[in-house]
């Protein structure tokens, strides 16, 4: 084309002004908490980009926190206070004054708190701030609260704290630059989120590792593995134990790491049918005794004891004990977990178990890593090596959702442990304040509750034996989610998926005030959505609601909304101070501690407020102590942020680590300082202390980071934290249940917590296999995954992100489908012995063969979140929710158990069992069931068309263009490979970074 | 009938993308939306946002496939897809009142908004189905490779860079000079045998992508010795442990 119109654009701008102002804050379009550089225009959001120093996200930005612009513009906002006016779930509402809202919510807990406190049950869903919402409820005096933990992840959090004192999720990592084996169990496109991504970025860009997914379906982060497992959903811990039983027939276990580290060598009494059976044998002092190659029983503490771990030893008291590790080896050591024995039901074949286990003991003890750092450990002995077992793993919702997930993620700790692969250079890492002490504290309080009374400790706990249970005289539950009872005795996060069922049942007691926060559990947060309606709606004999009252807080248009008496509208994101805190979940990783903040950035322009303020502002009006000072008035006058900052849990530790005292030089410990907010800003809305390479690894059993972990409050002792491949806890409660001890559970409930308090990691079905042979029989497994594009992004009404994804289909395998005629786009029936829903088919072969799959929170009801009529959400989006049931079948005496892990109360997602049909052609097009639409709280319709940035296109600044630079995704490990890539950063290279600083 | 340059561009920016490590995530997707919202080509209009048929302006797509393999098993492949920024782009020759061009100084293609009329030839003409009709605004859109934010000295240098590059969490995607052998970018593609998208159109591609690499999949060579049990029984191995960590 020589001879065309020579084109140019004269206007093209290379230097536009991007924008007015950029601040720093915290994203939370997901519970990852990257940092963000937000670019303001005119008041209103230019850009978001992920911050380049922030310890969490290195810069990157994930699609759901680069839509925030679209969170922010929402139409789904709610507005005002709102008042029902209709009946409930009709959606009409009147809009109130705060002044209104905030007198009536203080005159209906003022009420409960002056008769019982526990008659109000608060839960506070994905809150980032429980340390705060936690303490307000100690202080309201009800035991009633808890967040979404229950029937999101506690089993990994309890199974990790009972086993290493710390756990998967946000709470340790896998050594991204030095492992050499990384296996990921039940991991989809979700937790935790960025880190993930970036470090299997980094560990495949470097070639030197293998990457294996255990998991039913190949998607997100499965499609770029080594090698993909498709499991049989709800086995992983027998596919876990078969590798332990290869481990040890081979010896490929690390001795000196078992003996060092774990309890492995302590004695365990074997005296079957007697009050000390299973218990570990101890002195006089109450110290565990070990065994010494020559027979002697020695305390742990004394220094010359060099214990082993097998034989068969006689106490002082005539009893026999043998060493945990006899015990744990003798059972993985069972044909029972011969990979022939179980390769059918794992849906793995045994060649393929043998190989993996024998892949990790090569990586493990072949490739064994020496880092040439000396450390000294606990006791004070001096080692002049860091020895690393680069072995790592990382296990989420796949392993946490169903009935059996505590002990297989106990099983995956184990497997962890007997390889020496825990806080080494190359395995598992600790983020602080991890490893605590295990098993973990404090205790949960609320014992008693007394009117107008403060609990005498907060309200979540991990109980260490059954005198820890919050249950009465006969052995019933206490609380309103019966966490911490016989039927879920380490139920860590309480049970918040079995709150509305039990409030509306009067079981195990009546509430007068139900409140809750950013959970929609009136729709995709519950399980049997249908009937949870239901529960939301009853009404007595006398017209009164079953549930009498309902406060809920948002700060969109949920479909949970419409059920509630009295709505608070929260604030986004960006219009409000948050702290992501020590005390509670904060951003540290295992490089160093670190905390954040969240500042306003954008006024919220509508009658708004943030629910934190409110909470603060509404413990002064009930005048809670701790809210107020002597003469009633707010001892946080300025809100949240005076909170932060102020705020003491103990003397001189608070909500923020960073710059504390005075003078601002304290970390980790120091008085308030009234600069430190300006001080979180300067630095970009975080805080980070770094280990020193000494203290890097090794965390439990290193002097240097356990004194630093005791001035900074994490630790209360700077002594040894021990592993625990057999757990005297466990043991505990299976004593309880067999007949020991003062407390004991009630009969009906003695078999259950005998047979599921295992010491030892154990595995059995998960409860829904039992209904595979019901009625027209239910051979399939139904699980849902995140979209990586939409987890935890609080709403699919984001105008960006459902463009991506607004309806979800039934993905099944190809060859099943074909058997049973169905085909690509046709609409099919999910039926579960709990009920039927409709959906649409698509096939794909990368899931195991018995699984069906879908997207998560996809479907949303008509109405809600401000979408409009046909929104695909509503219809052809599905939830498996309904088919789910929140009860187990009952019981011989009609008792129904939640459906949950039987030791934590998980909800158990992920064992639904169904079968799937075609649907008559006639039932094409429309899923079901199909809920009437919800009213409109109100709200301003959305618009037809989005112009979004038209008027934020930025003038021209007569600034010269600069010379562009090449950026090298994972520079640093491309640059390792020989390519002759310049080391360094992104665009940051070393020489150029090195230049920089002289 | 639109020219390109007389003379290739001797500076070739683009993009590289790394098949073997991208997981599908949109990250890429969403945040050049965001930053073009208000770029160059502002805005990235949506239609119908909040309802039935929610559509849009993305310069940036992601699509997600599987591609089936008897002996591997097959894999589940994520493949980022915008302008490619060719050397003979038909988009610009099919053009017919210069709206579209290819920059000389960098090799940008990019569309003037003043110029175009709408007519959605060079939508056909692009094999890679890489523009994107603004229905609003009546004029065709496309990816700019932000080029009003690599240059601009309004920015720190870390965001220099498109905004699909610095974003990407997985670190699948690099930027830089193709024309140039000895960039990094260039030198990547080499090492990693990076390729052209469907070279058979002859549009001669600046983007490059690298292809997956063998997975370790514990096949031949890559086999971890096999475990060999100490004893044949449990109670053997129990007992072999007895007599050597025992003196007595």
């Amino acid at each position: 084309m020589k001879d065309g119109i020579a084109a140019r654009d004269p206007r093209v701008d290379t230097s536009p002004v991007v924008s007015d102002e950029v601040k720093f804050t915290t994203c939370y379009m997901c519970a990852c908490r990257c940092g963000i550089k937000v670019h303001l225009k005119d008041n209103k959001v230019r850009y978001i980009e992920g911050n380049p120093d922030h310890p969490v996200n290195r810069g990157v930005l994930c699609a759901k926190g680069s839509a925030g612009i679209m969170q922010q513009n929402s139409p789904a906002k709610l507005k005002k206070p709102l008042l029902r006016v209709g009946e409930r779930g009709e959606g009409k509402f009147k809009e109130i004054e705060w002044d209104e809202a905030l007198e009536l919510a203080t005159g209906w807990l003022q009420e409960v708190r002056g008769d019982d406190p526990a008659r109000l049950a608060f839960f506070t869903g994905r809150d980032q701030s429980q340390s705060f919402t936690g303490w307000w409820a100690k202080q309201f005096g009800t035991r009633n609260f808890a967040a979404h933990g229950g029937f999101c992840s506690v089993n990994m959090a309890a199974a990790g704290l009972y086993s290493i004192g710390g756990s998967f999720w946000e709470f340790g990592e896998p050594d991204w630059d030095l492992t050499k084996y990384f296996l990921m169990f039940g991991v989809a496109e979700d937790h935790d989120s960025n880190p993930i991504k970036m470090g299997l970025g980094k560990l495949k860009t470097r070639g030197d590792a293998k990457f294996v997914s255990v998991n039913p379906v190949r998607s997100g982060y499965s499609s770029i593995a080594d090698e993909w497992l498709g499991i049989t959903p709800g086995t992983d811990g027998l596919f876990v134990m078969a590798i332990i039983h290869e481990l040890l027939r081979a010896e490929k276990i690390d001795w000196e790491y078992l003996k060092r580290y774990t309890n492995a060598s302590w004695l365990v009494v074997q005296a079957e049918g007697e009050a000390e059976h299973g218990l570990f044998a101890r002195n006089a002092t109450g110290t565990p005794l070990v065994a010494t190659p020559d027979g002697k029983l020695l305390p742990l503490s004394d220094r010359k004891a060099d214990p082993v771990l097998v034989g068969s030893y006689t106490l002082p008291s005539g009893q026999t004990a043998v060493p945990a590790f006899q015990l744990m080896a003798e059972r993985y050591l069972s044909e029972e977990y011969n990979p022939d024995a179980v390769a059918a039901r794992v849906g793995i074949e045994a060649k393929t178990i043998r190989r993996i286990a024998a892949e990790i003991a090569e990586a493990a003890f072949e490739q064994e890593i020496t880092l040439d750092i000396p450390w000294t450990d606990w006791a004070g002995r001096p080692q002049q090596k860091m020895i690393g077992r680069p072995v790592s793993m990382h296990a989420m919702r796949g392993i946490s959702a169903h009935s059996n997930g505590f002990h297989t993620c106990r099983a995956i700790h184990l497997l962890q442990m007997l390889i020496g692969s825990i806080d080494v250079p190359g395995g598992f890492r600790h983020k602080p304040p991890y490893p605590k002490p295990c098993p973990p504290g404090p205790l949960p309080a609320g014992q008693e509750t007394a009117a107008n009374t403060p609990l005498d400790g907060m309200p979540l706990g991990f109980p260490k034996g059954p005198e820890d249970l919050l249950v009465d005289e006969a052995g019933n539950p206490k609380r309103i989610d019966k966490a911490y009872s016989w039927e879920y005795p380490l139920s860590a996060h309480g049970l918040m998926h079995s709150v509305i069922h039990n409030a509306w049942a009067g079981e195990p007691q009546e509430i007068d005030v139900l409140f809750m926060y950013m959970a929609n559990m009136g729709w995709n947060s519950s399980m049997n959505v249908p009937d949870t309606i239901r529960y939301l709606t009853d009404k007595k004999p006398d017209g009164s609601y079953k549930i009498p009252k309902f406060i809920y807080s948002d700060a969109y248009h949920s479909e949970t909304v419409a059920f509630a008496d009295l709505v608070l509208p929260d604030t986004t994101y960006l219009e409000r101070w948050d702290c992501i805190s020590l005390l509670d979940r904060p951003i540290s990783s295992a490089h160093g501690a670190a905390d954040a903040i969240r500042q306003p950035i954008l006024a919220p322009g509508r009658d708004v407020r943030p629910f934190q303020d409110v909470m603060l502002d509404l413990g002064v009006r009930l005048s809670l102590p701790g809210f107020v000072t002597e003469d009633g008035s707010a001892l946080y006058p300025g809100g949240y942020s005076d909170y932060i900052v102020h705020h003491e849990r103990t003397p001189d530790i608070g909500p923020l680590g960073g710059w504390r005292g005075e003078d601002g030089s304290g970390q980790g410990r120091g008085a308030a300082n009234e600069a430190q907010l300006d001080a979180y800003i300067a630095n970009g809305c975080f805080w980070e202390k770094k280990f020193t390479p000494e203290q890097s690894y090794y965390k439990f059993a290193n002097k240097s980071y356990l004194e630093e972990a005791v001035h900074m409050g994490w630790l209360a002792m700077p002594g040894p934290v021990v592993m625990e491949i057999y757990s005297e806890t466990m043991q505990k409660f299976r004593l309880a249940a067999e007949g020991h001890g003062r407390r004991q559970p009630p009969d009906h409930l003695r078999g259950r917590v005998a047979d599921f308090f295992d010491p030892l990691p154990l595995w059995y079905a998960p409860f829904a296999d039992a209904d595979i042979d019901k009625g027209p029989g239910y051979p399939l497994h139904a699980v849902t995954q995140r979209p990586m594009h939409m987890y935890h992004s609080w709403g699919s009404q984001n105008a960006w992100l459902r463009q991506i994804t607004a309806r979800n289909p039934i993905f099944l395998h190809a060859d099943m489908a074909r058997e049973k005629d169905i085909a690509d786009g046709d609409w099919v029936w999910i039926n579960s012995p709990h009920g039927r829903v409709k959906a649409q088919a698509k096939l794909m072969r990368g899931v195991n063969r018995n699984t069906i799959w879908t997207w998560n929170a996809i479907g949303k009801r008509k109405g809600a979140w401000n979408l409009k009529e046909g929104a695909p959400e509503a219809t052809k989006g599905f939830l498996l929710n309904h088919i789910i049931s929140e009860l187990l079948p009952p019981r011989e005496d009609g008792y129904r158990y939640s459906n949950s892990d039987p030791v934590t109360g998980q909800a158990a997602w992920y064992d639904l069992r169904v079968n799937i049909e075609k649907c008559a052609a006639a039932e094409f097009g429309e899923t079901e069931p199909m809920y009437d639409a919800q009213g409109p709280a109100d709200l301003d319709a959305p618009p037809d068309i989005l112009r979004y940035g038209a008027d934020l296109k930025g003038e021209e600044s007569s600034l010269a263009p600069v010379a562009m630079k090449d950026w090298i995704g994972n520079r640093a490990e491309n640059a390792a490979g020989a390519t002759g890539i310049a080391p360094g950063h992104g665009n940051q290279t070393t020489e150029r970074h090195k230049k920089e600083k002289e | 009938m639109t020219s390109l340059p007389k003379e290739p561009p001797k500076k070739k920016l683009g993009l590289v993308i790394d098949l073997d490590i991208c997981v599908g995530c949109h990250a890429c997707a969403v945040n050049c939306k965001e930053w073009n919202s208000g770029g160059h080509s502002a805005p990235m209009t949506d239609t119908d946002p909040y309802g039935a048929d929610p559509t849009g302006v993305w310069f940036n797509r992601i699509h997600s496939f599987e591609v089936e393999n008897e002996e591997t098993g097959g894999r589940t492949v994520n493949f980022p897809k915008s302008c490619l920024h060719c050397d003979d782009a038909p988009c610009v020759t099919v053009c017919p009142t210069g709206a579209s061009y290819k920059r000389e100084e960098d090799g940008i293609v990019l569309v003037n908004a003043d110029h175009c009329i709408g007519c959605k030839l060079c939508s056909w003409a692009c094999p890679y189905g890489a523009r994107e009709y603004d229905e609003d605004a009546g004029v065709m859109k496309k990816c700019t490779l932000c080029v009003d934010k690599i240059y601009n000295p309004n920015l720190p240098e870390e965001s220099r860079v498109p905004a699909c590059v610095s974003t990407c969490p997985v670190g699948a995607r690099s930027f830089g000079d193709l024309g140039d052998p000895d960039s990094d970018v260039s030198r990547l593609v080499a090492s990693r045998g990076g390729y052209d998208l469907m070279p058979e159109q002859e549009c001669r591609p600046t983007n490059k992508y690298l292809p997956p690499r063998p997975k370790k999949q514990g096949g031949e060579g890559q086999t971890a010795p096999e475990l060999m049990p100490v004893s044949d029984s449990s109670a053997g191995v129990i007992a072999r442990w007895v007599d050597r960590f025992l003196s007595a």
